[in-house]
């Protein structure tokens, strides 16, 4: 019985053993195919999980371009800053290290309360600016001591350096951080720390300064500790940009001119290239870089000579007398008036119930004479033959009333003003008055610096359209100057009759150098000095120009002829002078804008246009080897 | 021959010596046993990138002192573990009610003791204890005396006491281990099927009640089981990083030490529950297979010694200790690939801790008991002469 008993339990347990076994089978397979499912169907999903877990892609800022003048000189390039970091969890106490680091750097208590506070915020790994722009000496005795510094690292970046500080201030324009406005999808703009271009240069060529960015893969892991870099891909560094800027001629026309509220404007008159092109006063774009502490902004803000603006090409001027150019070359091609015919200057001019006044009693005057007296009847009289919209084409021919061209922000076009233009602007009719007004270059008739400069040029050019031009390509040797032909003989001819231009040109001649056999006080001002150059007989032609500032009232100016000194600084009159040179063949032209300078044009403008008029004659490149060649030496460095 | 028979003999009386005891072990499952463990070792060493501390090192120490405890567990007479079978369970019961009250008192969740040397889980000990315990009960009772619903009362007791206690420790796998081991148990004894379906069904019922008795973190772990995308930066955070950690080992694996989603500690517990997972990433499925294939080899092992013994008391313990390892595999796996809520089951011989391990020998130690008494004859209370 026992052993019936125990056969039959014996073959239930087999039976019972034998489903529990399938059953167990069955989970172990169900095991088996979810590993074959996540190892091998889905392994490519996880393998790319894992990575993204894993792998921390970051952006490298390449190099930004540097900016250069035409021989090749930094205007702007990139300086190696040292950064001091602490790495919290490698200090053994925070405070201790900053201790013993304040006593070899500057540590002030604003910036070891910032600290302190990262410290706490902060993952103990992450690395935290303690201070940024050492001194070369400061990271030296960081350096030394660094063994007694645990957690302090030295870190090395690069930060944008203008080395000729306020020279060129304006047309570089500067850096600083990206804004939400600047975000365009450009991964690079999220970088922390991230500069670009906000003015000028820098700001118009920014993309081609920028580079590309570089990528470092590094593994971190789950708490976003870097581990070890996997792969670097290095950026492209930014392009140099070259300038048509010769930094010699930038730096003297700047200190050329002084404290005053002036612009200067060197130009080739074939090509185009502005070689000095100076606001001034200026400001420091290293203080841009690095951020204006509040005082700097409140200064640069408030002061009346306004040295944020560019007034190269955001100061709008009645031109004054060398607006007389182009009403001179209107009259000659529409013959109102022949060069030997004169017009007597009694000191005023009465047009009906209009009375004008001249500066002077000049008597009877013909046109070369009128040009280089600067005599305000002898225009009146011409204007009034012409009428203003005979005046405004030729005035249009010779770029005024638009922009350059050259592509810097905020730039003005200036006013030519018309019959039309008046009804349309202002709902009024035009006026003899108006026109007489516009005959000598003040009325609504208003010009940049940048449009003076290039008036003169297309008279010294033999009336060729040339554009001012910034930007050089960068060509070496012969390449270059075959460039340089190619673009001169590109420009249009503005169709002016060669003996027309020839009256204006000795009108000009005059103004600098007195009429033939005498010697005016201005010509005397204005000769160069015996040396080099006037062995090759290098003279100036120019056009002087005083414009009173507009609004001024008949008492004000009034009150200007008794007593210059008594009126307002911001009321006084501007200052022009327009010039070319070598007057026999010119290849430069000046345009010299001064800001409610007492004197005028001829005593304060003309000057500084002399001076610089001759700095540029000596640096004359044409008298030495090729300048493309020299960039081409000074390398790729970006340092 | 001769020897032989006279051996038999002995092997069927249980009078053998010591030595003779070692020598009838079965030196091939101590052998798989090590190839089981040399894995974990292996695992522990990457876990702690080559070193052998604080892992790899002191669990060694405690497989050899389990392989001592093995042997010595498995030289005792089958029938005084029969004997003392309940004396062996109500012990560790008093000691698992020990620590719960502690805990309530001490406001803590501490569910072991602290004997100096190691540190004794009470809760572990239980699963050993109740096969014992079980064992013991169905040894000798009769197919007819299965039958009757009043004989199930006892057991079912005896599971439900501890699990009562366990649950809110909380400590959820153990729990389900000791249910589910023993269930199997009571099948294997003879417990017919509709009486399983009819407890299955009162569980269910019951069930809202034990929800309510869970912890939050527990009904979460349930929660993001159904749903794992729910929270991926809690509960589900831990799935979903296995699941990437595996699948990303692929075919080969990584590499032994070259796991990177849990050297970068994207893992969590990678020397404990998670361990199966780093094992998986650096030697791919492969590795993974070659260990399920260890764990087959061992529940082989457990059914032939469980045929071979002629004891039913030895039998139900060789099912109940086989089922015991079955589970703990499988609920591990099962749960760092995705399939079931993460309840806290460790993978046997593999993953870092000592009292696990030392249970777990302990278990192997009984099998190796049974196995060594497979023949001798047992009375229905573990009498010597009781034929």
């Amino acid at each position: 019985m026992t052993i019936t008993r125990d056969s039959d339990w014996t073959k239930m347990f087999t039976r019972r053993a034998a489903v529990l076994g399938g059953f167990q089978a069955t989970l172990v397979a169900t095991l088996v195919g979810r590993m074959y499912y996540l190892q091998v169907i889905q392994s490519d999903r996880y393998k790319m999980l894992a990575d993204d877990n894993r792998i921390n892609i970051q952006l490298l800022a390449p190099p930004r371009g540097r900016i250069l003048d035409r021989f090749g000189q930094p205007l702007a390039l990139n300086k190696q800053q040292f950064r001091v970091l602490v790495v919290p969890e490698q200090a053994l106490r925070v405070g201790d290290t900053l201790e013993s680091l304040a006593q070899l750097i500057d540590l002030g208590d604003h910036e070891r309360e910032r600290i302190k506070k990262e410290v706490g915020r902060k993952r103990a790994f992450v690395p935290i600016t303690i201070k940024e722009n050492l001194s070369w000496d400061e990271m030296s005795r960081v350096q030394v001591n660094a063994p007694d510094l645990p957690g302090i690292t030295i870190d090395e970046g690069l930060t944008r350096f203008y080395p000729h500080g306020e020279d060129a201030a304006h047309l570089l324009g500067y850096v600083s951080s990206v804004d939400e406005a600047d975000l365009n999808g450009d991964p690079l703009l999220q970088l922390p720390g991230f500069r670009i271009g906000k003015d000028g240069v820098e700001k118009v060529y920014d993309l081609q300064l920028r580079g590309k960015g570089g990528t470092s893969q590094v593994e971190v892991n789950a708490y976003g500790r870097a581990i070890r870099e996997l792969e670097r891909k290095e950026g492209e560094a930014g392009s140099d940009v070259v300038l048509t800027i010769d930094e010699r001629l930038q730096s003297f026309a700047a200190k050329r001119l002084g404290e005053e509220s002036a612009s200067v404007v060197v130009m080739d008159v074939h090509t185009g290239d502005l070689l000095a092109m100076v606001s001034n006063p200026s400001f420091d774009a290293n203080a841009f870089s690095r951020g204006l502490t509040s005082e700097e902004w409140k200064s640069l803000s408030t002061n009346d000579h306004k040295p944020l603006i560019n007034k190269v090409l955001s100061g709008q001027y009645s031109p004054g007398s060398t607006f007389k150019t182009v009403v001179t070359l209107a009259a000659l091609e529409h013959a109102v008036i022949t060069p030997e015919q004169t017009v007597y200057c009694s000191g005023s001019y009465a047009l009906g119930n209009y009375i004008k006044h001249c500066h002077k009693v000049h008597g009877s005057v013909s046109m070369v004479r009128a040009i280089s007296l600067s005599c305000d009847c002898y225009f009146y009289e011409v204007a009034r033959r012409l009428g203003v919209d005979k005046i405004a084409v030729m005035a249009k021919r010779f770029g005024l009333g638009q922009v350059s061209g050259i592509g810097l922000p905020n730039e003005k076009s200036g006013l030519v003003p018309t019959e039309a233009w008046k009804k349309a602007a202002r709902g009024e009719r035009w006026s003899p008055g108006d026109t007489l007004n516009v005959g000598i270059g003040q009325g609504d008739v208003l010009a940049t610096p940048i449009q003076l400069a290039t008036l003169a040029a297309r008279i010294g050019n033999g009336s060729v359209a040339v554009k001012p031009r910034l930007v050089r390509p960068v060509l070496s040797g012969d390449k270059a100057a075959a460039a340089d032909d190619a673009l001169s003989a590109s420009f249009d001819s503005l169709d002016i009759p060669a003996p027309n231009l020839a009256i204006l040109r000795q009108g000009m001649f005059d103004v600098v150098n007195g009429p033939p056999g005498a010697t005016t006080a201005m010509a005397a001002r204005l000769r160069f000095p015996k040396d080099d150059l006037e062995r090759h007989e290098f003279t100036v032609s120019g056009k002087t120009g005083t414009a009173a500032v507009r609004g001024l009232t008949g008492a004000e100016r009034e009150a200007q002829k008794r007593d210059p000194e008594s009126v307002p600084w911001h009321l006084r009159d501007n200052a022009f002078f327009i010039c070319f040179a070598p007057s026999a063949a010119p290849r430069y032209s000046i345009a010299v804008v001064v800001d409610h300078a007492l004197g005028g044009g001829g005593a304060f403008a003309a000057p500084i246009a002399r001076d610089i008029m001759e700095e540029v004659l000596r640096l004359d490149p044409s008298r030495k080897p090729r300048v493309d060649d020299q960039i081409a030496q000074n390398g790729e460095s970006h340092i | 021959m001769s020897d032989m028979g006279f051996m038999s003999a002995r092997l069927r009386r249980g009078d053998m010596t010591a030595v003779e005891k070692l020598w009838q072990m079965s030196w091939s499952l101590i052998f798989l046993l090590c190839c089981i463990f040399a894995f974990g070792f292996a695992m522990l060493l990457s876990a702690a990138n080559g070193n052998l501390n604080p892992w790899a090192g002191p669990q060694l120490a405690r497989f050899v002192v389990g392989l001592g405890m093995l042997a010595a567990v498995a030289i005792i007479d089958v029938r005084l573990l029969l004997r003392y079978a309940y004396v062996f369970y109500a012990i560790v019961f008093v000691l698992l009610v020990v620590v719960e009250v502690r805990g309530f008192v001490g406001g803590g969740a501490q569910r072991w003791i602290d004997l100096g040397v190691f540190q004794l889980q009470p809760s572990e000990l239980m699963k050993p204890a109740i096969v014992l315990a079980l064992a013991r009960y169905f040894h000798g009772v009769g197919m007819e005396e299965i039958g009757q619903p009043t004989t199930l009362l006892l057991p079912i007791l005896m599971i439900l006491a501890p699990v009562a206690l366990i649950i809110p420790q909380p400590d959820l796998g153990t729990a389900l281990l000791i249910i589910v081991g023993s269930g199997i148990l009571l099948f294997m004894a003879g417990v017919r099927i509709w009486k399983f379906l009819l407890l299955g069904g009162l569980g269910l019922a019951a069930s809202p009640v034990a929800w309510g008795m869970l912890h939050d973190y527990q009904k979460d772990r349930i929660r993001t089981l159904l749903d794992p995308e729910r929270d991926p930066l809690g509960t589900g955070y831990h799935i979903l990083q296995s699941k990437i950690a595996l699948g990303s080992g692929g075919l080969f694996g990584k590499g032994f030490m070259a796991g990177t989603q849990s050297h970068l500690n994207f893992l969590p517990e990678r020397q404990t529950d998670f361990i199966f997972t780093m094992l998986a990433e650096e030697f791919g499925m492969v590795g993974g297979l070659v260990l399920l294939s260890l764990y087959i080899v061992l529940l082989i092992y457990g059914y032939a010694i469980a045929f071979r013994c002629r004891h039913q008391f030895g039998r139900l313990v060789a099912m109940g200790i086989t089922t015991g390892f079955f589970l703990y595999f499988f609920i591990n796996i099962a749960m760092v690939m995705g399939l079931i809520p993460v309840v806290g089951v460790t993978l046997p011989f593999i993953s870092y801790g000592g009292t696990s391990l030392l249970t777990l020998m302990l278990c192997v130690g009984l099998l190796m008991n049974i196995h060594v008494h497979r023949d001798v004859h047992m009375g229905v209370r573990g009498g010597f002469n009781d034929f």
